[in-house]
């Protein structure tokens, strides 16, 4: 296991992905280091979403080579794909939630697929996973339409956690979560990965989540990496779009 | 380093310690769950009980719920059980899963029989409502219309025009298809069993009154209740979903205007056409077999049918058809509005739209008959 955890968990190398004739991303690289939080930002629309949708696979890519846990998933076979997705999880943008199971089941759900446990202890673990993303028992019979917005952030994260992964992809997990809610999610993000070990991928606009929760940070801009580092770095970066981004009046606002 | 997951005990005097060792996770579930359960049987044998776990190489969040499911179980009474040798890494998540209550026990609903009589019971007392329902689009849809007659620049054309293109132009084709061969199968079906009386030639009336009265826009109904009364009600059904309805009525729109007229006219106008080209279709392809089958020379059909059939045959077919346009439009359109935040539910509705739409066009097409009956057309 040793010289595992010199290699980057995700190796993306060259990869360009293009929607009819607009490319989005243009030969981008980018490394991703295990039991690191990394922030990825970037404007709305610069393919963020994308990024992160191609490396799951779930959008097809016209060039270049991406692996996972050393797997490169374009030449890897179906069991070798299915021992790898056993061992993420995704939370995506709008949530995802199956709408017609309930939050207990759609908990569950990857449980049931891919661990052979007892009833008993999947609906502990479900309580756990629901109270770790602070929310109340009662909403594990509740389906999806009847959560809020941000209480479906939290089943959605809960569920890209129940298999207790080794890598999450976070696609703003905090957006439509109150100010206090973020913090404790910031908080919650920070125990996994010193716990489990956790390597997470999260693709924020908070800048709190950036401040309080990242170890590095990677920036998007016209389908590459513009820039990737520390906070300080980014910060010292003379870059137009990351001077506003971390020089703003929100920015300063989070700062002081 | 990743060693199977064991639970050894060490007695000490009245201690018991609970050596866990190896990896505690996810993959070794059912294991962990089964020593787990074994040792549960310990409690109340001494005083103190403690669960060393400074040996576990890998803990997350099955493991570490397990190990706290054994320390509740084991604490019993003054006897608290311990958890001993928690490296710094892993307190945060033993913390975590210590502030889980005791889960509530889940009631699943089993299928009982007074459960099933219940839901038939509900089921009927719910058709009317499905009548009201109805109506009470009925009504709205005729309000609308009220409205953009009054207004006319309120219409929507343009979307008309679409609607139009898709349950219309779009539905030719099958249409067409399906009607020449019921009418093929007819004429051969009448040709060969009115053969034994040497009254073929009686086939063609047959075709033309049952083509034209009944069949042609029966058919063509039930067709479109298929083809388009599911869309309709997928596409609505997936807009309320999404709450793009809810953001029309904010907007001051309001949907049945915007959604359910335009849907409505084009399939009121819609029917009428395809029933006529569907009668076309069939009296052809009827004709087609007796031509080739029974050798009634394409002349003779003519003349035949022109003996046999009047424009009353005509007009009771054609006079039904925007009437079913309209059950169907309605039906699809209520149950769209009705579907709630599921895929599921989108599903069922579609699914109902379907089966209650030819139910009602059926319904409908027996009303007409008593009353043609009793006019005398
Ligand atoms: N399926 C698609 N077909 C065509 N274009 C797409 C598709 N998906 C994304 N795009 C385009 O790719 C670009 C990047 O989209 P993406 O969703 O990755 O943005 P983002 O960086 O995640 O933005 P945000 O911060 O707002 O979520 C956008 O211009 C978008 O229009
Ligand atoms: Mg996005």
């Amino acid at each position: 296991m040793a010289p595992e955890i010199q290699d980057p968990i995700i190796r993306v190398r060259d990869i360009t992905v293009q929607f009819g004739s607009t490319r989005v991303l243009d030969g981008l690289n980018l490394d991703v280091k295990r039991g690191e939080i990394l922030g990825f930002v970037g404007p709305s629309g610069a393919g963020k979403s994308v990024l992160t949708r191609t490396i799951i696979g779930l959008v097809s890519k016209v060039a270049g080579r991406i692996e996972v846990f050393g797997v490169d998933l374009d030449s890897s076979n179906t069991s070798q794909r299915r021992g790898v997705e056993r061992r993420w999880g995704v939370l995506f943008q709008q949530g995802a939630l199956f709408s017609s199971l309930t939050v207990r089941q759609n908990i569950q759900f990857p449980m049931r697929e891919y661990l052979k446990v007892s009833q008993r202890l999947m609906d502990e673990i479900t309580m756990a996973k629901l109270a770790m993303v602070g929310l109340k028992p009662e909403v594990a019979e509740r389906f999806p339409s009847e959560l809020s917005g941000g209480m479906i952030k939290r089943v959605a994260l809960a569920r890209a956690l129940a298999l207790d992964p080794e890598l999450v992809f976070l696609d703003e997990p905090t957006s439509g979560l109150d100010p206090i809610g973020a913090g404790d999610f910031d908080e919650l993000v920070r125990t996994l990965q010193r716990t489990l070990g956790l390597t997470v991928f999260m693709v924020t606009h908070d800048l709190d989540s950036l401040y309080t929760a990242c170890d590095r940070i990677a920036v998007l801009g016209n389908g590459k990496i513009i820039a990737a580092g520390s906070i300080a770095d980014m910060q010292a970066s003379q870059h137009p779009w990351l001077r506003q981004y971390f020089h703003g009046k929100r920015a300063r606002a989070v700062m002081s | 380093m990743n060693g199977d997951p064991k639970l050894e005990r060490i007695a000490k005097g009245n201690a018991l310690a609970l050596c866990a060792t190896g990896t505690w996770t996810a993959s070794f579930a059912p294991a962990l769950e089964r020593m787990v359960a074994d040792a549960e049987k310990l409690a109340g044998s001494r005083p103190n009980i403690f669960i060393d776990v400074s040996e576990v190489s890998k803990l997350d969040t099955f493991g570490a719920w397990l190990i706290e499911r054994l320390r509740r179980s084991l604490t019993q009474g003054t006897a608290e059980a311990q958890i001993a040798g928690l490296s710094a890494n892993y307190s945060s998540l033993v913390d975590e899963v210590r502030r889980v209550k005791a889960t509530p026990v889940i009631e699943t609903g089993a299928i009982t029989i007074t459960g099933m009589l219940e839901q038939i019971g509900r089921a009927v007392a719910g058709l009317s409502g499905t009548v009201t329902d109805l109506v009470d689009m009925l009504g709205a849809v005729l309000a609308a219309s009220g409205r953009v007659l009054i207004r006319p620049r309120s219409f929507r054309l343009t979307s008309t025009v679409h609607h139009l293109e898709q349950v219309c132009w779009r539905a030719v084709p099958i249409i067409v298809l399906i009607t020449f061969l019921i009418g093929c199968i007819i004429a051969q079906q009448g040709i060969f069993h009115f053969r034994r009386f040497g009254a073929d030639i009686f086939v063609v009336d047959m075709l033309g009154v049952l083509v034209l009265r009944e069949i042609g826009v029966l058919l063509v109904a039930i067709m479109i209740a298929g083809r388009s009364g599911s869309a309709y009600t997928a596409e609505l059904g997936s807009m309320k979903m999404r709450e793009e309805i809810d953001a029309l009525r904010t907007m001051g729109f309001d949907p049945i205007e915007v959604l359910v007229l335009p849907r409505m006219l084009a399939l009121v106008l819609a029917l009428p056409i395809l029933a006529f080209l569907g009668a076309m279709a069939a009296l052809y392809g009827g004709g087609l077999v007796a031509w080739l089958y029974g050798g009634v020379d394409p002349e003779a059909f003519l003349l035949r049918l022109r003996d046999a059939i009047s424009i009353d045959h005509f007009i009771v077919g054609i006079v039904k058809a925007p009437v079913m346009a309209a059950v169907i439009g309605i039906v699809a359109c209520v149950e769209g509005l009705a579907v709630q935040g599921s895929a599921e539910s989108l599903g069922q509705h579609t699914t109902s739209s379907v089966v209650k739409g030819i139910f009602f066009v059926i319904v409908m097409d027996g009303v007409f008959a008593i009353f043609f009956a009793s006019i005398g057309m």
